[in-house]
């Protein structure tokens, strides 16, 4: 048929996107009060933008501050249209962009550390081995019967993440992740 | 009543013992909205609000306006808000009222119209239990308003509509919402004033502009050589002073100038600079100016998709300079060479200035190229069209209403659709907060309450809904509002039987397939308008037609005029899918042929 050979078209004007994504980490200061979060996160998913670690906590309780962390992804165009959103947001008091800041201090990235609980369950030499290695990536052991251990370990994501795979074989059961905690070097304050 | 003068020893106490500032949640709402100069509110009743409406029902100050839907409420309370400057304000029950509010919420949002919603709320005991008429009101309203509240404490209550409606209409304008919970409204509790300085600390918008960003965007003005203004709803928001500092940098600059359809009237239509609506189906001079210009200078304006057509093509050697007062809006879309953050009016009067102080002001033969190329384009003639006598034009509908409203004290307001886009290229303003019309969000059935908005701000104006035949139906049930409240609206319907523009798209883009585009079984608008108690007008003759418009215009009551035209006209000029403002499609070059081709194969690559 003829008309199935017309162009469909739209109505809108779509270009390919040609840059390249980065991933930033944001600090948000916000007020504590009920639905800050969901505000940040609607922005994130209604503008579809990406976060990649979120971390929401109270930092300054007579302030009635909390700090969120996001580490998120994108064009530098669109980070910088996302933190241009989330200043948009009523009760966000500040936005920085920690990434930027590294950089501009001369650095790569800014500090970034997370915690995580790592269950593992084994017997004999596995526990053995666990012990080792936990000792190596200086974690923890918070909790342990004959049978397993709960193992604490702080540092970057990448070491994290090289623990959860080395742990593995030796029976991990089960892994909570904070997401990222994030400020930048020097005596500067946000 | 002044707060000091309560604690006095001899003032009168009321018959409860209960000290002045001492009040039910529902006094507070009403003593918060006269205290931020409330005169009218757009609403309805219903279980949740109920205590609020009693409290209505006990004064005077306030008039309320009973609407027949709460999106009526809300597209009323925008034109309102639009037609004045001052915050619209409209009042809803609880779930379906609130579900209701949810489309002009966003429609205030994408034109920053300020905008104040009251939404009542189930008992806070309730909140969560899916009670009757209980839904998540903040969280659904969240992404659709500039912010919202949910108030927890009637202690609370006074301050919150306060910085409700302080957030509303400073920075970029915008909707809020108030959720009330009824327990909420009969609760007792301490109005707080007004306060002198706003307590929010993470919310202090900046109005004024960096001075050297400033200095700087004028410099680039000066060295230009084919200069543009482009004007949006910003000038609007900012206030009339800003479009008389327009219209004096203009005057000083002697650039031409064009508008979005949010902006129109900023610039006087009859000026000799303007250039008439720009963007997807603005005129052939405003839209190759912006496409060969050299400097561009955005002003109140965000480079909507439907202003820029293809992006890669925009304005391809132009250096720009953007004026907005939300940052969110720079580098959006366009990157900008000159971002100027601050409201249009402070910045307006620190550009005529430093322009006045220029050292040497640019020769009058720098522009002088560009205005003989812009007098060309302008000879292109892109609003024309052919002229019937039998059968009456769209845009000849509009140049007679036009006409025969020339001297009245004249507001507009459109639905969406092809009758909007003739009637931004047809009717011309002279003044800002003339012409009310859904840009942003497009929504059908905006007109007539919006109409009914501006005719209660404006009693004794004139106030026009130019209609489709399609989108009069989205919201006809205000007619009811308007004889209620003897607004005399007139509705002027140009019927095509159609939903015009989505058969101009469906003959564009897909085989003139007409899907569901025809409207079958159209009311009798005549017959509907006089059941409602309005007077209805039919006219389907070229010849008849002034002494029809005459006649509408001199009747006292609400109108509905039904004015037969052209099926199957089509809106041009036009911008086609995945084209550049260069490569408009002019009517007298849309011949059929020209018509099926005009989106070539890449705009399939387009979702």
């Amino acid at each position: 048929m003829n008309a199935h050979q017309q162009p469909t078209g739209s109505a809108y004007f779509i270009a390919p996107e040609t840059a390249k994504a980065e991933s930033h980490t944001l600090s948000v200061l916000v007020a504590n009060e009920p639905g800050v979060l969901a505000r940040v996160i609607g922005l994130f998913s209604g503008r579809g933008y990406n976060i990649e670690s979120l971390t929401v906590s109270e930092t300054e309780h007579e302030a009635h501050l909390s700090r969120i962390t996001i580490v998120t992804r994108g064009t530098p165009t669109v980070l910088e249209q996302i933190k241009a959103q989330l200043e948009r947001i009523v009760p966000v008091h500040r936005v920085v962009d920690l990434t930027v800041r590294a950089h501009a201090l001369g650095q790569e990235r800014p500090i970034e550390r997370e915690v995580a609980l790592v269950k593992v369950v084994g017997q004999g030499d596995r526990r053995a081995e666990t012990l080792r290695l936990a000792d190596a990536f200086h974690a923890k052991v918070v909790d342990a019967t004959v049978e397993h251990f709960i193992l604490e370990i702080t540092g970057k994501s990448s070491k994290i993440d090289q623990f959860v795979a080395i742990m593995k074989p030796l029976g991990l059961v089960e892994v909570c992740r904070t997401g990222i905690a994030a400020m930048n070097r020097g005596p500067q304050g946000m | 009543m002044t707060d000091t003068n309560n604690q006095g020893p001899g003032n009168q106490m009321p018959d409860n013992q209960m000290p002045d500032n001492r009040m039910t949640g529902a006094e507070i709402v009403l003593k918060a909205l006269k205290d931020n100069g409330v005169e009218h509110i757009f609403g309805y009743p219903g279980g949740a609000v109920l205590p609020i409406y009693d409290e209505i029902f006990q004064q005077d100050d306030i008039q309320h306006i009973l609407v027949r839907h709460e999106q009526g409420a809300g597209h009323a309370a925008e034109g309102y808000a639009r037609s004045t400057g001052k915050v619209g304000v409209m009042l809803v029950t609880s779930g379906p009222g609130a579900t209701n509010a949810v489309t002009p919420l966003q429609d205030a949002l994408m034109d920053s119209v300020p905008l104040v919603c009251l939404s009542g709320q189930v008992p806070t005991t309730l909140i969560g239990s899916d009670a009757f008429q209980e839904c998540d009101t903040v969280g659904i309203t969240r992404p659709c308003t500039k912010h919202n509240w949910l108030v927890k404490d009637v202690n609370e209550l006074a301050g919150i509509i306060h910085e409700a409606f302080r957030i509303a209409q400073t920075g970029r304008p915008g909707p809020v919402v108030v959720d009330i919970p009824k327990d909420i409204q009969f609760a007792t509790g301490t109005y707080t004033p007004k306060p002198e300085i706003a307590q929010n600390t993470s919310y202090q918008p900046r109005t004024q502009g960096d001075i050297n960003a400033i200095q700087a965007a004028i410099e680039l003005m000066a060295s230009a050589r084919r200069p543009i203004l482009y004007t949006g709803g910003g000038v609007v928001n900012s206030g009339p002073h800003a479009s008389r500092l327009l219209r004096e940098l203009v005057e000083l600059s002697d650039f031409p100038i064009t508008s979005t359809l949010m902006g129109l009237g900023t610039y006087p239509a009859s000026g000799k600079n303007w250039l008439g609506m720009l963007g997807m189906h603005g005129s052939y001079e405003a839209n190759m100016a912006m496409h060969d210009c050299d400097v561009m200078v955005c002003i109140g304006a965000r480079f909507d998709d439907r202003i820029t057509g293809r992006l890669n093509a925009f304005s391809p050697n132009s250096r720009k300079v953007h004026i907005d007062i939300d940052p969110s809006s720079i580098n959006k879309n366009v990157h900008v060479d000159i971002p100027i953050l601050g409201d249009v009016g402070s910045v307006l009067e620190d550009m005529v200035r430093l322009w006045r102080a220029l050292p040497k002001k640019p020769a009058k033969a720098q522009t002088e190229e560009w205005w003989s190329q812009i007098n060309r384009w302008r000879a292109r003639k892109s609003f024309s069209y052919k002229h019937s006598n039998d059968v009456i034009m769209p845009q000849y509908a509009l140049q007679r209403l036009f006409e025969a409203t020339r001297g009245h004290d004249t507001y507009i307001t459109t639905e969406v659709g092809q009758h909007q886009m003739w009637a931004a290229q047809f009717l011309e303003f002279e003044e800002p907060n003339r012409w009310m019309t859904s840009g942003g969000l497009g929504t059908m059935g905006y007109g007539l309450p919006a109409a009914i908005g501006v005719q209660v701000a404006h009693p004794d104006a004139l106030v026009i809904d130019v209609a489709g035949d399609a989108s009069i139906q989205m919201c006809i049930q205000e007619m009811s509002c308007a004889i209620q409240h003897n607004l005399p609206v007139k509705i002027f319907i140009l019927n095509n039987q159609y939903m015009g523009m989505v058969r101009q798209w469906q003959q564009l883009l897909h085989g003139n397939r007409l899907s569901n585009s025809y409207t079958e079984a159209m009311p009798d608008f005549v017959k509907l308008a006089e059941a409602y108690g309005a007077v209805g007008i039919y006219c389907d003759d070229p010849k008849e037609l002034d002494d029809k418009i005459e006649e509408m215009i001199a009747v006292k009551k609400p109108v509905i005029f039904d004015c037969r035209v052209a099926n199957l006209a089509n809106c041009f000029p036009m911008i086609p899918s995945g084209k550049a403002h260069n490569e408009m499609l002019l009517p007298d070059e849309a011949t059929d042929e020209a018509v099926a081709n005009a989106i070539d194969a890449k705009g399939r690559q387009l979702v």
